[in-house]
């Protein structure tokens, strides 16, 4: 096995926090009472849910269908009645419509479960089985992983590249998992590498995680080369992986694919792995629940659909000077009012921090020190987008290339006047597509 | 538990260590030992000068945002800073009512009328400086340097342009103990060095804009025909340090991507460089760095960066 160095231009060394969970291994949390299983978990159209109030569900059962070519399937994450069918508040303060499944704690399996042997399993028999599953990328961006794996006709993939960069502080989900089940993550690399055909495949792994880069060492298997990375962030950004790895970079406004790279999660290997050998539909993920405010960090197997709140009190509920829960890492998962939500495919983290470690700060004027600019890992200058935003000026937006923000937060995280730039971006994006859409 | 109050704001949720504050009072810090050398050689005068500076400027922003109705921002040390620059950039004679009008100059006229900190077109100190200096020509230049007791009688530039005097050595120049005479904050060479390592330091600058400016000045002075002698005093002499260091580095008017602070550095040292030999003015760093402030926007506009991903033409 090789093992090569790489990293990506500008970014930020933020304080990791990973030493909470990060020796800690994956601990299953038991299934609950009730899930409440949303019909939109991925990028793309919402399933349509296709049971009925009073049905007995099987686990692993299909209960969502996908609803056009962008959409993922949904399937039940414990077995027991369909209780509801309702639209409930998810994390990010939208109503998705849930079915919510009563537990009868059998884990009562499906019939007819469908086995492949790795080694004999045809390319298009992994997408479909990749595409049945419901197989989102579990980094936080959800995109349907079998529309990945289907970049057309044209595109000619040279790399296929898993990311194990884990470059948001506090999450170790990604480290816990390659940790102890690297076999898995690198079978679910070779099942991807069969898709495209090619003889090798890429892992990346930041340096701070030197045990997971000797679990791969450890597989002894020539046609897989772990890049050791710099610890930096946004190294896990799809983008920045690209860059390191490769050496390329995906035109503006375009795919992976056009630049020849495809990129699939850690998580998400393990998941195609198990979907091919085992049959086992995205059900279950693991969480990294961390951070100042819980009482005891766990990383965690959980049963999607489950209640966020039944999470934070499975470790020991929330510490009382308790003041942010964020869905996800520090750097973008989003902050919630209330953790009553269901954790999802793309919940990959569940960060308590307490007043300290809040940075409710208040923003002052920008002194233009250009400290964003010098960060901002897609060579933008968050300081005009910001200014621009806040006068509505969409068109100086455009110019100044909002559509290519990652908001991965560097520019914000650095500003000494803790101007609110991811936010003011946002808004700026939103302008930008609609003055496109006008023009036409 | 939800009835416990949770915040929400946008990511990111990680802030950096740096803020405003902590970057004006390491530029604060990082002209301490300029400072102290200023005390040191001028005495109670200097010290006077320094704490009228620093306490004018402050009040006059307090009272400027209680008269607008703004949120009182003399806690992010910006004024604090502003005054204690331009205390270092008047001569030690200069009386003490030509600092303060400086000081209300700089604050109402060149920050808070635009809005306070980060809305300014100059650099606050600067542009009170120039108009100091041509307002009030006999305070701000020529004998006003000058300590009463003291044995020479003009500035080492001065002395070069006009002859008379004997230079002070190299040496003296950039310790800035005896015999070298400008305004309070611009005599050491070493302490302000000191101060810009400091800064590097606390990443609070980059080496962009001092390196280049002073660079600049010397090539273009060597290609003036002054001998390596010579172009060494124009180095350490008429605050070109003070100024390459503390005051072309303001970010508010210097600017953004590294391109263009290469291109406003460089402007900065040619335009010191022919005022100080075809102009009839010895010193010129003040006037360059604030013609280049208004070139500022101009760089930031055409000189962006490359983004990543952009397609190669
Ligand atoms: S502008 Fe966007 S891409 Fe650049 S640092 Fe800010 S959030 Fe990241
Ligand atoms: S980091 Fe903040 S203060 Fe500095 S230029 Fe950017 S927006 Fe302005």
């Amino acid at each position: 096995m090789e093992i090569k160095k790489g990293t990506f231009k500008k970014g930020i060394h933020p304080s990791y926090n990973k030493h909470y969970t990060s020796s800690l291994p994956i601990e299953i949390m038991p299934s609950p009472k009730e899930v409440a299983i949303p019909m939109s978990m991925h990028t793309g159209a919402p399933a349509t849910p296709v049971v009925e109030v009073g049905q007995y569900v099987h686990l692993g059962e299909l209960i969502g269908q996908a609803a056009g070519y962008i959409s993922a399937n949904i399937h039940a994450s414990v077995s027991g009645t369909v209780k509801a069918i309702e639209p409930r508040l998810m994390g990010n303060g939208s109503k998705v419509s849930c079915v919510v499944i009563e537990n009868d704690f059998q884990d009562a399996p499906c019939e007819n479960v469908e086995k492949y042997d790795p080694e004999t399993v045809s390319p298009e028999d992994i997408v479909k089985i990749i595409q049945n599953a419901g197989i989102v990328g579990e980094g936080g961006a959800t995109f349907p992983t079998s529309v990945k794996l289907s970049p057309g006709p044209d595109a000619k993939i040279d790399y296929v590249i898993i990311n194990g960069a884990e470059c948001e502080p506090y999450l170790t989900s990604d480290h816990a998992l390659m940790r102890e089940q690297a076999a898995k993550v690198a079978g679910g690399l070779h099942l991807a590498m069969k898709v495209f055909g090619l003889d090798k495949g890429y892992i990346g792994i930041e340096d701070n995680k030197p045990d997971a880069i000797e679990a791969f060492k450890a597989l002894n298997d020539d046609s897989i080369i772990v890049y050791e990375l710099e610890t930096k962030y946004p190294q896990g950004s799809e983008k920045h992986l690209i860059s390191a790895i490769a050496g390329r970079e995906v035109p503006s406004g375009g795919l992976p694919a056009q630049a020849g790279c495809i990129v699939i999660n850690a998580g998400t290997a393990a998941a195609i792995y198990d979907a091919v050998t085992e049959g086992k539909p995205l059900y279950e993920r693991v969480v990294t629940v961390t951070g100042s405010g819980i009482k005891q960090p766990k990383v965690l197997l959980f049963r999607i659909g489950t209640n966020v709140n039944e999470i934070i009190e499975y470790c020991g509920g929330l510490t009382d000077d308790i003041a942010k829960v964020i869905l996800g890492g520090p750097m973008m998962g989003p902050a919630v009012y209330d953790p009553n939500v269901p954790a999802g495919k793309g919940t990959s983290g569940i960060l308590c921090l307490n007043r300290a470690d809040a940075h409710i700060e208040d923003p002052s004027n920008c002194i233009r020190c250009a400290k964003c600019t010098e960060v901002c890992p897609m060579g933008l200058m968050p300081m005009y987008l910001g200014a621009f935003s806040q006068k509505r000026n969409f068109e100086k937006c455009d110019e100044y290339n909002a559509l290519d923000c990652i908001e991965c937060g560097c520019c914000a995280f650095t500003c000494p006047a803790r101007r609110p730039l991811v936010a003011e971006i946002r808004v700026a994006k939103r302008g930008v597509q609609a003055l496109r859409k006008k023009r036409g | 538990m939800s009835e416990r109050l949770l915040t929400v704001s946008s990511s990111p949720h990680a802030r950096g260590k740096q803020t405003t504050k902590s970057i004006m009072t390491d530029v604060i810090i990082a002209l301490l030992p300029a400072t102290a050398v200023g005390f040191y050689v001028f005495g109670l005068k200097a010290v006077i000068l320094v704490v009228t500076g620093i306490a004018t400027c402050v009040l006059t922003e307090l009272c400027c945002e209680k008269i607008m109705h703004r949120d009182v921002t003399i806690g992010d040390m910006s004024a604090a800073l502003t005054g204690l620059l331009l205390a270092l950039n008047v001569p030690v004679n200069c009386p003490w009512w030509v600092l303060m009008i400086g000081c209300v100059f700089a604050i109402v006229m060149v920050k808070q009328i635009f809005g306070g900190l980060g809305c300014n077109f100059a650099n606050p100190a600067l542009a009170a400086r120039v108009l100091l200096v041509a307002s009030w020509p006999s305070h701000m230049t020529g004998k006003a340097f000058i300590p009463v007791d003291a044995v020479v009688s003009a500035t080492p530039l001065a002395i070069i342009k006009e002859g008379g005097d004997a230079i002070p050595s190299a040496l003296q120049m950039f310790l800035g103990f005896d015999g070298v005479y400008g305004c309070i904050g611009e005599i050491s060479a070493a302490a302000l060095i000191l101060g810009f390592i400091y800064l590097l330091y606390k990443k609070v600058i980059s080496w962009r804009i001092p390196v280049t400016y002073v660079a600049t000045v010397a090539v273009l002075s060597f290609c003036f025909g002054l001998s390596a002698y010579e172009v060494l005093i124009q180095v350490l002499a008429g605050g070109l340090m003070l100024g390459a260091i503390f005051m072309a580095t303001d970010y508010v008017t210097s600017p953004a991507t590294a391109k263009a602070q290469f291109i406003y550095a460089f402007g900065c040292g040619l335009m010191t460089v022919l005022i100080r030999q075809k102009g009839g003015y010895p010193e010129g760093v003040s006037f360059s760095i604030l013609f280049m402030n208004f070139v500022t926007p101009l760089l930031d506009k055409y000189l962006r960066i490359t983004k990543y991903g952009e397609v190669k033409k």
